[in-house]
C-alpha cells in the first residue's frame, strides 16, 4: 500500500469499532459490524413490520368503506359477540407478555424457561387461532359468508390475514422452541427471540387497532 | 481447526444437547456450493455484484420482449384499420407492454444499479442480507417468466397495467389473464420489497466509517429514498391486488357493483401506489444522472443538500397526489382542487433537481462522453415530460387529456425519456467497472444519437394527436381523422428506437470482443471520477474494499486525487495509482454462496399455477417454499468450512464450544 494512503488512515480514526472493550468486537468490513451498532436483523425486522402497517393500513380502509355498505344478509355487526372476542383478545394480549418472559429467560441463560415460555407463547397464539376459527364458523352458520356481502367479504379478508400472521407466528416460535431443544438456541443468540418477539408484539398491536375500530367502534 | 478450551457449563438448567454442541452446525440438505465460475456459481451467488448484473441482463430480456409488444402496438397502429392485431389481442399486447415495461425493465434496471453499486457507493462489503438479495433477484425473474407464460395459457392480462376493476372481473376478464397479473405482480412485489428491505438496511447499517448520511453519493442516496417508497408502497398494491384474485377466485364481493361495492376503491388503492411508483422508477435515473453530471463536468455537484432535500420530498409529496389520476372518476371538487395544488406542488423539488444539473454544467469543464449525453438527454427529455405533467395538474385541462394519447406522450417522456435515458447513461458509465472493459464510444453516439430521435419522433406527436383526441388503449382508428400521418411517423419512431437497441446490444459484443482481442485493460479510474466506487481494480474485486475506506469528504475518492489552489481550482495532490487500492483480498470473510434463495423463489410460481389450475399443486408449491425458508434459516450464513484468512477467527458467533472434529466432517461439502 502507498505511504499517502497508510499515512491518512492513521490521521482517520474510525467512530466505530473504539466501542467496547471486552473480547473482540467486530470491525468495519467485518461480519456482525453495523454503523448504527444495531444488528441488520434486528432492523431489517423494523422496516419489514414499517411495510406491514401498510398492508394492514389497507385492508382496515376497505372495511371500514365496506361495513356499511351490504345489501344483502347480515353484516359483521350484527354478529359480533363483544364478550367472546374480548376473551380471545385478552388471551393474545398476555401472549406478548409470555413473549416477553421467554425473552428475559434466555437473556439470563435460563433455556429452561425460555422453552416453557416460547411453548405457552404458541398456545396462546393458538388458543386465540381457535377462537377465530371458532368465529368464523360460527358467523357462516348464521348466514355470514365470504361471499354473502362486500361487509363480510372485507371482514373475512381483513382478520383471515390477520390471522395467517399470528399462524406463521405460531410456526416460528415453535421452530424456536425446536432449536432450543436442540442446543441451536445459545443465550448469545437470544436476539434471535427478540427479533420473533417484535413481529409477534407487532401482530399484538394490530388485533388490538382491529378489535377497537371493527368490532366495538359501531 | 483450532480446538479452544470449553466454555463453563451453563448451569444445572442446561439440558443434554445443550450449549455444548457446535455453534452452528450447518444443516444443507444439499452440500454448500463451492464453484466460482460457471453457470452454477452464478445461480447459488449471494455477491450482490453478481445480482446486479443478473438483474440487468434479466431485465434486458424483459426489455426485448416488452420492445416487441411496442413495435407490435405500432405496427397496429401504423395505419388506420389495422389488422395486425384484433381488438383482444390488441389489449393484450398493451397491457403486458405496459406491465412488463414498469415491473420487468424500469424497476429491474433500477434494481440492478442500485445493488451493484449502493454497496460500492458506502464501502460496505455487501449488502446486509446477501441471502435475501439473491432470492430477490430469482423471485422477480421466476415472476416475470410465470406473467409471461399466459400467453401460452389461454391469454395475457388484457386489463391494462393499471387494472381498473370492475373492469377485471371474469364477467370482463374471463380468460386468466388478470389472475397471472395478480399473482405475478404480488411475487415481483414480494422481489421488490425483501430487497427494499435489504437496501435500506444496508445504507442504514453498513456505511464505511465516517460515511455520514450527508457524504453518501446522490445515487445512493435517491437509491435509498427509493427503496423507502417500494417498502411502502408495495403492501398497498398487494392488498389491491389480494382483493381482486379473491374477487375472481372466491367470488368476493369487493369491486361487485351489484353487491354495493365502491369501484373507486381499486382505483385509489392502486394510485396510491402507482404514484409513488412512478418515483420509484424515475428517482434511481435521477441519481444516475447527479453522479454522471459532476465527473464530465469536473465540478462537484451544484447544491448537494438541495439534491438530497428534493429527493426526500418528492419522496415524502409522491404520497400526497395519488387522486390526479382519477380527476375523471368523479372524486368531487374538493379532492380535485387538493390534489391539483399538490401536483403542481411536487414539480417544484423536481424543478431544483434539473436546475441543479444545469448549474453544475454551468462553468465546467464539459465532456461529453456517450454517457454525459445520456445524462444531458434526461435532463431535456425529462425537462419536457415534466412540463406536460404539471398540464395535468391542471383538472379542467387534465379532464380534456384524460385517456387521450397525450397522457401517452407525457409518461413515455418521463420514463422513456427519463428513467431509460438515465439508465443507459449509467450503463457507459459504470461499464468499466463492472465488466473490465470500456463500451465503444463510436457505437455509443450511434446508440445516443438514434434512440433520441427515435424517442421523439415516437412519442412527440402524441402529444399531437392527444390534443386531436386521439383515444388510447384502443386498437384501431379510422381514417379522416388527420391520425393518419402522425401515427406513420410514430411507427417509424419505434422502428428507430428498435435500431438503436440493437446498437447498443451489438456495441456490448463488439467491444467486449476488441477489449479480449487488443487486450485493453481498464484502470480503476476511467474517467477521472469523484465516487470511491472507482478506487478499487475494475472490475471489482468479489470483496469489493480491503482495507475499508474511511471517508472524509462527500465524494471522497475525488479529494484523495485533489487538493484545492487559492482560487478554488483542483489540484492534483497524489497520482490516481497511489490512492486507489490494488484488490488484494488477505483475510477477507465473504458470505457463501447458496441455493436456498432460488430454491424459495421457484417455490412461489407453483404456488400461483396451483392457486389458478389445482389447488394440490399449489401445496406441492408452499412445501418447496417452506422447505427453502427452512434451509435458508437453518444455515450459516458464512459457510463455517469456507477458507478464509488464516487471520480470520471471528465468526457470526464466537465459537462457545469445541468444535469437534467428528462434527466438524458431517458438514464438510460431499
Amino acid at each position: 500500500m502507498s505511504t499517502v494512503e497508510s499515512t491518512a488512515e492513521t490521521l482517520r480514526t474510525p467512530p466505530a469499532g473504539q466501542q467496547h472493550g471486552g473480547h473482540h468486537q467486530p470491525q468495519p468490513g467485518e461480519h456482525g459490524w453495523t454503523q448504527t451498532g444495531v444488528s441488520n436483523e434486528k432492523l431489517g425486522m423494523w422496516v419489514f413490520l414499517g411495510s406491514e402497517c401498510l398492508l394492514f393500513g389497507g385492508l382496515i380502509s376497505t372495511y371500514l368503506l365496506y361495513k356499511h355498505t351490504a345489501v344483502q344478509g347480515p353484516r359483521p355487526h350484527d354478529l359480533y359477540d363483544i364478550p367472546f372476542t374480548s376473551v380471545s383478545s385478552f388471551v393474545l394480549l398476555m401472549s406478548s407478555m409470555t413473549m416477553v418472559l421467554a425473552l428475559a429467560a434466555l437473556q439470563r441463560g435460563d433455556h429452561h424457561r425460555t422453552r416453557v415460555w416460547l411453548v405457552t407463547t404458541a398456545l396462546l397464539g393458538a388458543t386465540f387461532i381457535s377462537g377465530q376459527v371458532y368465529e368464523f364458523m360460527s358467523f357462516v352458520k348464521e348466514g355470514m359468508g365470504y361471499t354473502t356481502n362486500t361487509a363480510s367479504s372485507a371482514f373475512f379478508t381483513l382478520t383471515g390475514f390477520h390471522g395467517v400472521h399470528v399462524s406463521i407466528g405460531i410456526v416460528m416460535l415453535l421452530s424456536l422452541f425446536v432449536m432450543s431443544l436442540r442446543g441451536r438456541l445459545p443465550q448469545e443468540k437470544s436476539e434471535v427471540v427478540e427479533i420473533v418477539g417484535l413481529y409477534w408484539h407487532f401482530v399484538d398491536i394490530v388485533w388490538i387497532l382491529i378489535f377497537t375500530v371493527v368490532y366495538l367502534i359501531p | 481447526m483450532a480446538i479452544i478450551e470449553a466454555p463453563e457449563q451453563t448451569g444445572p438448567l442446561a439440558l443434554p444437547g445443550g450449549p455444548s454442541v457446535p455453534a452452528v452446525p450447518a444443516m444443507g440438505v444439499f452440500a454448500r456450493p463451492g464453484q466460482t465460475k460457471g453457470w452454477r456459481s452464478w445461480v447459488t451467488s449471494v455477491d450482490h455484484k453478481r445480482v446486479g448484473v443478473m438483474y440487468g441482463t434479466a431485465a434486458i430480456f424483459f426489455f426485448i420482449i416488452g420492445g416487441i409488444e411496442a413495435l407490435l402496438i405500432r405496427l397496429q397502429l401504423a395505419h388506420p384499420n389495422g389488422t395486425v392485431l384484433n381488438a383482444a389481442q390488441y389489449n393484450q399486447v398493451f397491457t403486458m407492454h405496459g406491465i412488463t415495461m414498469i415491473f420487468l425493465v424500469v424497476m429491474p434496471l433500477g434494481a440492478a444499479l442500485m445493488n451493484y453499486l449502493m454497496p460500492l457507493q458506502i464501502g460496505a462489503r455487501d449488502v446486509a442480507f446477501p441471502r435475501l438479495n439473491a432470492f430477490s433477484f430469482w423471485c422477480f425473474l421466476f415472476g416475470g417468466l410465470f406473467l409471461n407464460t399466459s400467453w401460452f395459457l389461454g391469454g395475457a392480462p388484457d386489463g391494462g397495467w393499471f387494472a381498473y376493476a370492475p373492469n377485471t372481473n371474469p364477467v370482463f376478464s374471463p380468460s386468466h389473464g388478470m389472475d397471472f397479473y395478480a399473482l405475478g405482480l404480488i411475487i415481483t412485489g414480494i422481489a421488490s420489497s425483501v430487497g427494499a428491505i435489504n437496501l435500506i438496511v444496508t445504507v442504514i447499517n453498513l456505511r464505511a466509517p465516517g460515511m455520514t448520511l450527508f457524504k453518501m453519493p446522490v445515487f445512493t442516496w435517491m437509491g435509498f429514498v427509493t427503496q423507502l417508497l417500494i417498502v411502502f408502497a408495495m403492501p398497498v398494491i398487494t392488498v389491491a391486488l389480494f382483493l381482486l384474485l379473491f374477487d375472481r377466485i372466491f367470488g368476493a364481493n369487493f369491486f361487485e357493483v351489484r353487491a354495493g361495492a365502491d369501484p373507486l376503491l381499486w382505483q385509489h388503492l392502486f394510485w396510491i401506489f402507482g404514484h409513488p411508483e412512478v418515483y420509484i422508477l424515475i428517482l434511481p435515473a435521477f441519481g444516475v444522472v447527479s453522479e454522471i453530471i459532476p465527473v464530465f463536468s469536473r465540478k462537484p455537484i451544484f447544491g448537494y443538500p438541495f439534491m438530497v432535500f428534493s429527493g426526500i420530498a418528492i419522496g415524502f409529496m409522491g404520497w400526497g397526489v395519488w387522486a390526479h389520476h382519477m380527476f375523471a372518476s368523479g372524486v368531487g371538487p374538493f379532492s380535485v382542487a387538493a390534489f391539483s395544488v399538490s401536483t403542481m406542488f411536487i414539480a417544484v423539488p423536481t424543478g431544483v433537481k434539473i436546475l441543479n444539473w444545469v448549474a453544475t454544467m454551468y462553468g465546467g469543464k464539459l465532456r461529453f462522453t456517450v454517457a454525459m449525453k445520456f445524462a444531458v438527454g434526461l435532463v431535456a427529455m425529462f425537462t419536457i415530460g415534466g412540463l406536460s405533467g404539471v398540464t395535468h395538474a391542471v383538472s379542467p385541462s387534465d379532464l380534456q387529456q384524460t385517456d387521450t394519447y397525450y397522457i401517452v406522450a407525457h409518461f413515455h417522456y418521463v420514463i422513456f425519456g427519463g428513467a431509460l435515458l438515465g439508465f443507459f447513461g449509467g450503463m457507459y458509465f459504470w461499464w468499466p467497472k463492472v465488466f473490465g472493459y470500456l463500451l465503444s464510444e463510436r457505437l455509443g453516439n450511434w446508440h445516443f444519437w438514434l434512440i433520441l430521435i427515435g424517442m421523439n419522433l415516437t412519442f412527440g406527436p402524441m402529444h399531437i394527436l392527444g390534443l386531436e383526441g386521439q383515444p388510447r388503449r384502443t386498437y384501431t382508428y379510422k381514417p379522416g381523422y388527420g391520425y393518419d400521418v402522425w401515427n406513420l411517423i410514430e411507427t417509424i419512431g419505434a422502428f428507430v428506437i428498435a435500431l438503436s437497441i440493437l446498437v447498443f446490444l451489438y456495441n456490448i459484443v463488439k467491444s467486449r470482443a476488441v477489449a479480449k482481442r487488443d487486450n485493453l485493460a481498464v484502470g480503476p479510474d476511467p474517467w477521472d471520477a469523484r465516487g470511491i466506487e472507482w478506487m478499487i481494480p475494475s472490475p471489482a474485486p468479489s470483496h469489493n474494499y480491503n482495507p475499508v475506506p474511511v471517508i472524509t469528504h462527500l465524494d471522497d475518492f475525488w479529494h484523495r486525487k485533489y487538493g484545492e489552489d487559492e482560487r478554488g481550482r483542483p489540484v492534483r495532490i497524489a497520482e490516481t495509482a497511489e490512492v486507489v487500492q490494488d484488490g488484494d483480498a488477505t483475510g477477507v470473510h465473504l458470505p457463501s454462496p447458496s441455493y436456498w434463495p432460488i430454491v424459495i423463489a421457484a417455490g412461489l410460481p407453483v404456488v400461483a399455477y396451483g392457486i389458478i389450475y389445482n389447488i394440490g399443486l399449489a401445496l406441492v408449491g408452499a412445501f418447496i417454499v417452506l422447505v427453502g425458508v427452512y434451509g435458508l434459516g437453518l444455515e450459516p450464513s458464512t459457510d463455517p468450512d469456507a477458507g478464509h484468512g488464516p487471520a480470520e477467527h471471528h465468526d457470526e458467533t464466537p465459537p462457545p464450544a469445541p468444535a469437534e472434529p467428528d462434527k466438524a466432517e458431517e458438514v464438510a461439502p460431499a
